[in-house]
C-alpha cells in the first residue's frame, strides 16, 4: 500500500472512530447518569443487566426499538419526522470540527503526520458554534409539529432560551479567540502548550476563569440540562417538546442531547483546559488524547453532578439570569481581556 | 470537476428552496425552506474560499434570525393561507402595497446589476491587500471592515440600535396602557 492510500484509509479510520466514540459516549452517559444519580441518592442505580449494569444502555435501546411508533393524528407529518433527524444530525456534525488529539504518524507508519480529529478547519470555533445552534430547530419543530400544548410550550421555551444564552456563550468564546489570535481550535490548543514557572500549565482557564464559568453555565443552558432543562421540565410540561414522541424517534432526542454534551465538554477542553496538552510524557509519545478524554470525562461528570444537585430554576429567573447577569459579565470579561491584551502586548 | 458539480448542486438547492419559500401556504414550511436556502448559500461561500463569511451566514441568518422568525410564527400561530378565499380587504393586498413592493423589487434589481458590474473592481481592491489566502482570513475581513467600510459599518449598527430602542418603546407602551 502506498502512502497516499494508507493515509486515506487512516483518515477514514479516524472519522469512523470518532463516530463510534460519539455513539458510545451517548450510551455510556445514559448509564453514567443513572449510576451517579443512584450514588447521590444512596441507591444502586442499574445493576442487573451485565456486570455493574454495563449493558443497561443496550437493554434500553432494544426496548425502545420494539415500541410502537406513534404519531398524533393532527401532527404535521413532515416536520414531525424531520425534527429528531435535525437534532441528531446537528449533534453529530458539530463534532466534526473538534480536534481531539495531536498529530501522529502512528509510530512511523506514515511519512507525514495525520491530525487526530475529523476535519481541521481554520474557523473551527465558528463551525461548532454554527452547527450546534442549528440543533435548536429540531427541538422547536418537534414542539410545534406535535400539535400539543405541552410540546409547543417546550419548543417555545427552547428557542427563547437559546437566544438568551447564545449571546453570553459567543462573547465568552471571543475572549479566548482574542488571546489565541486564531479561530482554529487546533491552534488554540497548541497556544496552551507549556507552563508558567514550570508547574502551572498554560491553560486559558487560568487566564479566563470568568469566561470558563460563563461558558460552562451557558453550555448547560444550550444542551437543555438541569437546572436549565425548561424545554422538557417534566413537572410542568409532562415531557416538554418530546411529549408526543415514542420509540426510535424519541430515542434520537436524548441521544442528541448526550452528544451535544460531549461536544460542549470537548470544546471546553480544547478552549480552556489545554486540549491534549498538560502531561509532557503523554505528549511526547503521542498519547495526549488519553489526557484529553480524561478532561472531557471530568467535565461530563460535573454536568451530571450539577444535574442531580441543583434544583431547576423558575423560567423567568433563567431569562433574567441570562440577560441581566451572564451577558453583561461576558461583555465585561471581553473588554477586560481586550484591554489586558493591548496593555501587556500579548 | 467536482467543484463544478458541487457549485451547480448548491446553486440549484438555493434557487429551488428560495422559489418554494414563496410557494408555500404554511409559513412554517417557508421558514424551513429559507433556512435550507441559507445553508446552500453558505456552501457556495465556502467554495469561494470564504469560510468566515459562510459561518457568519449560518450563525447570523440561519441560526439567530430564523429562530426569531420561527418564534414569532409559533407565537402568532399564523393560520394557513387559504387559496379559495382571496381577501381583497386584507391590508397587505391593497394595490398601494403591491406597487410599493414592486418598486422595492425594481430597486433591488438595479442595485444588483450595479454591484455585479462593479464586481471586478472590488475584487482587485481586495486582491491588492495580499494574496488569495489572506482574503479568506478573518483578520483581513476585519481590517477592511473597520477601515474602508467604517462609515457603513457604524451607520448600520446605529440603525439596528434605533430599531431596537423603537421596539422596546412600542412594547413598553403596550404594557403601560
Amino acid at each position: 500500500m502506498d502512502q497516499a492510500t494508507l493515509r486515506f484509509a487512516i483518515q477514514l479510520g479516524i472519522i469512523g472512530l470518532t463516530f463510534f466514540m460519539l455513539i458510545n459516549a451517548s450510551a455510556l452517559l445514559v448509564l453514567a447518569e443513572r449510576k451517579v444519580m443512584g450514588f447521590m441518592q444512596q441507591r444502586y442505580g442499574p445493576y442487573l443487566v451485565g456486570p455493574w449494569g454495563l449493558l443497561q444502555p443496550l437493554a434500553d435501546i432494544v426496548k425502545l426499538l420494539f415500541k410502537e411508533e406513534l404519531r398524533p393524528k393532527d401532527a404535521d407529518k413532515w416536520l414531525f419526522t424531520l425534527a429528531p433527524i435535525i437534532s441528531v444530525t446537528a449533534a453529530f456534525a458539530a463534532f466534526a470540527a473538534v480536534p481531539w488529539g495531536a498529530e501522529t504518524t502512528l509510530f512511523g507508519l506514515l511519512d507525514t503526520p495525520v491530525k487526530l480529529g475529523v476535519a481541521d478547519v481554520n474557523v473551527a470555533v465558528l463551525v461548532v458554534f454554527a452547527i450546534t445552534s442549528m440543533g435548536v430547530y429540531g427541538i422547536v419543530l418537534a414542539g410545534w409539529s406535535s400539535n400539543s400544548k405541552y410540546s409547543l410550550l417546550g419548543g417555545l421555551r427552547s428557542s427563547a432560551q437559546m437566544i438568551s444564552y447564545e449571546l453570553a456563550y459567543a462573547t465568552a468564546l471571543a475572549s479566548v479567540i482574542m488571546l489565541a489570535g486564531s479561530l482554529s481550535l487546533r491552534e488554540v490548543v497548541d497556544a496552551q502548550n507549556g507552563s508558567w514557572f514550570g508547574f502551572i500549565p498554560k491553560w486559558y482557564v487560568f487566564l479566563q476563569p470568568v469566561g470558563f464559568l460563563i461558558y460552562v453555565i451557558a453550555g448547560v443552558a444550550e444542551t437543555n440540562r438541569a437546572p436549565f432543562d425548561f424545554p422538557e421540565a417534566e413537572q410542568e410540561l409532562v415531557a416538554g417538546y418530546n411529549t408526543e414522541y415514542s420509540s426510535v424517534r424519541f430515542a434520537l432526542f436524548p441521544q442528541a442531547e448526550y452528544i451535544n454534551m460531549t461536544t460542549m465538554a470537548a470544546v471546553a477542553t480544547d478552549l480552556y483546559l489545554g486540549g491534549w496538552h498538560g502531561i509532557a510524557i503523554l505528549d511526547r509519545y503521542g498519547f495526549g488524547w488519553v489526557f484529553f478524554l480524561a478532561k472531557v470525562g471530568f467535565i461530563l461528570f460535573t454536568y451530571i453532578w450539577v444535574r442531580w444537585t441543583v434544583p431547576r430554576y423558575r423560567y423567568d429567573q433563567l431569562m433574567q439570569f441570562g440577560w441581566k447577569w451572564l451577558f453583561p459579565a461576558a461583555v465585561l470579561n471581553l473588554i477586560a481581556t481586550a484591554a489586558a491584551i493591548l496593555y501587556f502586548n500579548v | 470537476m467536482s467543484e463544478t458539480i458541487l457549485f451547480y448542486l448548491f446553486s440549484v438547492v438555493a434557487i429551488l428552496a428560495s422559489a418554494l419559500v414563496i410557494g408555500q401556504r404554511n409559513p412554517m414550511y417557508s421558514i424551513m425552506l429559507l433556512i435550507a436556502s441559507f445553508g446552500a448559500l453558505a456552501a457556495l461561500y465556502i467554495q469561494l474560499d470564504a469560510p468566515f463569511v459562510a459561518m457568519a451566514q449560518i450563525i447570523v441568518y440561519a441560526g439567530a434570525i430564523m429562530v426569531l422568525f420561527l418564534f414569532v410564527v409559533m407565537l402568532l400561530n399564523a393560520p394557513q393561507e387559504d387559496a379559495a378565499v382571496w381577501d381583497r380587504t386584507h391590508p397587505l393586498r391593497r394595490p398601494g402595497v403591491a406597487r410599493f413592493g414592486a418598486l422595492l423589487a425594481g430597486l433591488l434589481i438595479v442595485q444588483l446589476v450595479w454591484a455585479l458590474v462593479r464586481v471586478n473592481d472590488a475584487s482587485t481592491a481586495v486582491n491588492a491587500r495580499g494574496d488569495v489566502a489572506a482574503i479568506s482570513s478573518v483578520r483581513t475581513v476585519g481590517r477592511v471592515l473597520f477601515t474602508d467600510y467604517m462609515f457603513a459599518f457604524e451607520a448600520t449598527s446605529i440603525l439596528i440600535l434605533v430599531a431596537m430602542v423603537g421596539a422596546v418603546v412600542l412594547a413598553a407602551r403596550e404594557t403601560a396602557s
